[in-house]
């Protein structure tokens, strides 16, 4: 199996308290928090105008390229993005190497407000982030998904796909 | 790398369609998308150039329902198959769980699959990947065409130890693309078990 990302109940809700704290200290209008290879971990906020998987998929792409053209200039990385719009701006940074934080926020607030908060914001999920891993790293994790997921998740398959 | 969340109760995978250009990435995805009930898919995003080339990527993310109690999705990708786009292949294999394979069935195109082929297995160790380890499925696209390398050759080049599954497909036409998916999709779903 390849290298996966586990997340459980008291992480889960760890996170979402964080990020619903930097929402309301920053009055931004949605923020996501997504893994590198693009899956939507959870968001916050104004979701129902946004489309979050495609959005999810973008930003680390984004984040990816704009990781590569900054070794191009002999950077490790860029730690933050910022992208500005005429009503709407988006704020993207990495946490604990792995997680990428978007925040998105209209003139309600500032840049700077944004990125101060989300700095505090990025220390606390590196603790759990950091936690996150190193429990997948040790625990063998209690198997939820079992054969009777797979066989179910088949039949499914078979049923959307065709026999 | 899956993303399991025990908290939303969602897993959601991720399965990258690699192979030369022109070789029907684009268009299986696209099929696929046509073909799916509006229900269980998402929006298609291509980032190509003004000549429908595969520019970074296409994206189309599949619904498969609630599983056991799990939402279950699947993130389907393509990369651009040209030669000169390699940094935006490595990236898009970041945190892949599996492979469809789509040769180009063309003679003239036999040693852009075995390059194509080399570059994925370089790919996968630049991320600390290696293939074995990895669900694939090898797709033999454009058998209708009259120009093209017998199914027992390109065995031979992609899949010697006749390891991998296989599909001889007209992607344009849709032959063999759901049953691609299909396997693709069953063989992930037993690395989560």
């Amino acid at each position: 199996m390849t290298e996966g990302l586990n997340i459980f109940e008291e992480d889960f809700w760890a996170i979402t308290d964080a990020l619903n704290r930097l929402l309301q200290g920053t009055n931004a209008r949605t923020i996501l928090l997504i893994d590198k290879a693009g899956q939507l971990i959870t968001s916050v906020g104004d979701t129902a105008r946004l489309d979050t998987s495609s959005f999810a998929t973008l930003s680390a792409a984004d984040f990816a390229a704009t990781s590569q053209l900054a070794s191009l200039i002999g950077e490790s990385k860029f730690s933050t993005l910022f992208h500005q719009g005429e009503r709407e701006n988006l704020y993207v940074c990495l946490i604990a190497d792995r997680v990428i934080l978007a925040v998105i926020f209209d003139q309600r607030t500032t840049l700077g407000l944004v990125r101060v908060k989300a700095k505090n914001t990025a220390a606390e999920l590196e603790r759990i982030f950091s936690d996150i891993f190193s429990k997948l790293q040790k625990e063998t994790v209690a198997k939820h998904i079992d054969t009777s997921f797979t066989k179910a998740a088949e039949d499914e398959l078979d049923r959307l796909f065709g026999p | 790398m899956a993303l399991i969340n025990y908290a939303s109760r969602e897993i959601n995978s991720k399965i990258v369609y690699y192979g030369p250009g022109l070789g029907g990435k684009t268009t299986n995805i696209k099929y696929i998308y046509t073909k799916l009930n509006p229900s269980i898919k998402g929006k298609l995003i291509s980032l190509a150039t003004e000549l429908d080339r595969t520019l970074f990527f296409d994206f189309l993310p599949v619904d498969l329902g609630t599983i056991r109690g799990f939402k279950t999705r699947f993130h389907l990708y393509t990369v651009p198959g040209q030669v000169f786009y390699n940094a935006s292949r490595k990236l898009i294999l970041k945190g892949v769980d599996g492979i469809v394979f789509v040769a180009d069935s063309q003679i003239e195109r036999y040693d852009e699959n075995i390059l194509s082929n080399e570059n994925m297995k370089e790919n996968l160790e630049a991320h600390n990947l290696v293939l074995e380890k990895i669900p694939l499925v090898l797709q033999y696209n454009k058998r209708d065409l009259p120009n093209i390398t017998s199914v027992e050759e390109l065995q031979k080049i992609l899949n010697s130890s006749n390891k991998y599954a296989f599909f001889e497909s007209v992607a344009t036409q849709g032959i063999g693309v759901f049953e691609t998916l299909k396997e693709i999709c069953k063989l992930v779903l037993k690395t989560l078990a």
